[in-house]
């Protein structure tokens, strides 16, 4: 594992796995197609966007200019902000994959998570230039940051939808059905998760209060 | 033996108890520090302790006044140049008091009665205003009418209650506040009447209501209303206009109109006001580019026994714009600048100088500020800090014109008070119209001003781009030039390469 790093071979393929990223953007339904049934992609490739990912939405934090983004520092947990990307990404990735995994969908739990980094694409492409432009415009100007900034949510949430339908072999329609599927099993995730905690908690806090009501007796 | 286990298990206990209550005491002692007496609100509306603004000269109570009748339940206050009126409401009379200097208030006149009509004496007078004539109007509560009287208090006019169709006729007429224009038209507030101020013209005639607040409701409670039985409906709140509590005309002419009748829900959905500046249609032009809405504290917390939104009883005006709002549930004032500002809020509940009871009346006189409060049964005089001082020089000052004093003075107030946004704001404000602009951006940024950052920004990038034409001209052409170049060159190569000359 470690040798395959010194060769020459391992590095050309990531370098053109993650350019292949850019044939994504531009081709939305034959890039992803290729992704997975052509091995074009690497994972390699998919957890370098979703770090340039993580690390352009911590950077915007600093260099955006305070006109379009005003950051509360005392409050700023850099943990909790970088989960607010993770953490839907895995509810996503997790239930996209058990829902499509009962109804014919080819896509493995890996290549959902590939896929759907490679669809992540445009933000950290778009968002740098615009967090560099953000500094040298003025209020008035702030339009084109507000209608970018949007089109570049916009531009990989819709890269994902296709990726999803390439990588598991599906219709439009039923694409789309599965993407709202998809949502819904990611609110149903964190139901169960908050069940799950507030049950331990309860768990943890029954044995807490008998010890103290032992010490009391003590 | 089991005397020993016993003997380590009380000591560990013991241990642990200590260990356990120290910190707690600890954290008790940190949490008694209460916010300052005056604060302000900072760009993401935490309170910053400040300096204070305005310092209490002195307490004017029965007493100190000289009075042989106690005050009793005070509720009107008019300043008039140096003069100033106090309607001691319990009483049935008007106090006149001369102003000697911040801590000598000599009584001149206890008007209690006027010539001219059967019935010369007043009832329970809460509002007492005086025209550039000279003429005095009394809100007269307990009679049911407007006064108007010449200076030597013979009677000129009475005003009573309005003849209008819209107007239950049931209702007793209860002028309670007051104000007059330059032609002597009369604007007044009467309990129970919410249809806006009340407009008499200077003849007397009623002439309509002006400003009256709009009518919100939700969509949702209106058809619950539909639904709802006779018994259901007397119990929910009524679809009406709030009543305003007070009044002030300001130096141009503008009433600016205060009431607390309103709910947190309503203030902070936008849906109501708590001043209002109304000018002669009737309309609001109260300038709100304040990061922080209108109404007095934006944190409503239950601390110390008082919640809910502050209570506007009370409004004065400088002539510098700055308007003071006198809030009755926290016994706070809020000073506010003609671009809606918060420049400072002091005070509190509580029996020391410089705490209230029940403050109803808020008047000044060039920058100090006389409070009544009607259950201590007292006039609490401040005058302005040192820093507050600073604060309306360096206003006065920009609004001059002399913006590089102005600045000096924001500096000066910014070494005061380090927490004070409208210093950082203004030094760059200084600095934008001094062409200044890289320090003013600097300044405006620290505050997060964005519309003045931009104004700042806007010339120096204009400045910049003047500055660097020919370094950008050059980058730009080589950023054309060079892969043009380097692409001539590669075809050249190509096609000498390609040429079937060196073939054959």
């Amino acid at each position: 594992m470690v040798s395959s790093l010194t060769k020459k071979e391992t590095w050309s393929e990531y370098w053109r796995s993650l350019k292949f990223a850019f044939y994504c953007m531009t081709h939305p339904v034959d890039g992803f197609w290729d992704l997975t049934h052509e091995h074009r992609g690497t994972y390699a490739a998919a957890n370098t966007i979703l770090i340039a990912t993580l690390i352009v939405r911590l950077a915007k934090l600093r260099f955006t200019s305070f006109l379009f983004l005003q950051v509360y520092w005392e409050e700023l947990n850099i943990f909790l902000y970088l989960a607010s990307v993770l953490f839907p990404l895995a509810l996503w990735v997790i239930g996209n994959w058990a829902l499509t995994t009962l109804f014919d969908g080819k896509g493995k739990l890996g290549q959902v998570y590939m896929a759907t980094c490679y669809g992540l694409i445009p933000y950290p492409v778009i968002q740098f230039p615009l967090m560099l432009l953000s500094n040298v415009v003025t209020v008035e100007e702030g339009q084109f940051y507000s209608v970018l900034s949007a089109l570049s949510l916009v531009y990989a949430a819709i890269l994902i939808v296709s990726a999803m339908g390439q990588i598991h072999e599906f219709s439009a329609g039923k694409n789309l059905l599965f993407t709202v599927a998809s949502l819904f099993a990611m609110l149903v995730q964190v139901f169960i998760l908050t069940i799950f905690f507030s049950m331990i908690s309860q768990g943890v806090l029954y044995f807490i209060s008998l010890v103290r009501e032992f010490l009391f007796r003590l | 033996m089991k005397n020993i286990t016993r003997f380590i298990s009380i000591a560990l206990l013991g241990i642990i108890v200590a260990v356990g209550i120290t910190p707690i005491t600890a954290l008790a002692d940190a949490s008694t520090g209460d916010t300052s007496y005056t604060y302000n609100l900072d760009y993401w509306g935490d309170v910053q302790d400040s300096p204070d603004f305005y310092t209490v000269s002195k307490v004017f109570t029965s007493s100190e006044l000289g009075l042989d009748v106690k005050l009793k339940a005070p509720e009107g206050l008019f300043s008039y140049g140096d003069l100033l009126y106090v309607c001691d409401t319990g009483n049935n009379r008007i106090i006149e008091l001369k102003r000697v200097s911040s801590e000598k208030f000599d009584v001149l006149r206890i008007i209690d009665s006027f010539k001219g009509d059967p019935n010369s004496t007043f009832n329970a007078p809460s509002d007492i205003a005086i025209s550039e004539e000279g003429n005095y109007f009394i809100a007269d509560r307990g009679n049911g009418r407007i006064l108007k009287l010449d200076p030597d208090f013979n009677l000129i006019l009475t005003f009573d209650k309005p003849v209008d169709n819209t107007l239950d006729p049931s209702i007793t007429f209860q002028p309670n506040k007051i104000v007059i224009d330059t032609a002597e038209r009369v604007y007044c507030i009467a309990t129970g009447i919410n249809k806006g101020l009340i407009k008499y013209e200077p003849d007397g005639t009623f002439s309509g209501f002006v400003g009256a607040t709009k009518v919100t409701y939700d969509f949702l409670d209106y058809i619950w209303k539909k639904f709802a039985t006779q018994a259901q409906r007397a119990q929910m709140e009524n679809f009406v206009p709030t009543e305003y509590d007070n009044v002030y005309m300001d130096h141009e002419g503008f009433v600016y109109a205060c009431t607390g009748a309103v709910t947190r829900e309503d203030l902070r959905a936008e849906k109501a006001d708590a001043v209002r500046k109304i000018n002669l249609m009737g309309n609001d032009i109260l300038v709100r580019n304040g990061e922080w809405p209108i109404y007095g504290d934006i944190h409503m917390g239950s601390g110390g026994g008082y919640e809910g939104p502050s209570y506007f009883s009370d409004v004065t005006v400088f002539t510098n714009d700055i308007f003071v709002c006198l809030d009755r549930n926290r016994g706070r004032c809020f000073g506010y600048d003609d671009q809606g500002h918060l420049v400072f809020a002091f005070g509190g509940n509580g029996n020391m100088d410089g705490y209230f009871r029940r403050p109803v009346a808020i008047e000044h006189y060039n920058h100090d500020l006389y409070v009544l409060d009607t259950l201590d049964c007292a006039i609490t005089v401040f005058v302005p800090t040192e820093f507050g001082a600073l604060v309306y020089d360096a206003i006065d000052k920009f609004d001059q014109g002399d913006y590089t004093a102005s600045g000096e003075s924001w500096e000066r107030v910014m070494q005061l008070n380090g927490n004070y946004d409208l210093a950082y704001i203004g030094i760059g404000r200084s600095y934008l119209r001094q062409e200044r602009y890289k320090e003013a951006m600097d300044y405006f940024e620290v505050k997060y001003d964005d519309e003045n950052y931009s104004k700042a920004f806007k010339q120096y990038r204009k400045e910049w781009v003047e500055d660097h034409i020919a370094v950008i001209v050059i980058v730009l052409l080589a950023m054309f030039l060079i892969p043009m170049g380097i692409g001539k060159v590669r075809s050249i190569k190509h096609e000498i390469d390609t040429a079937d000359i060196f073939n054959t």
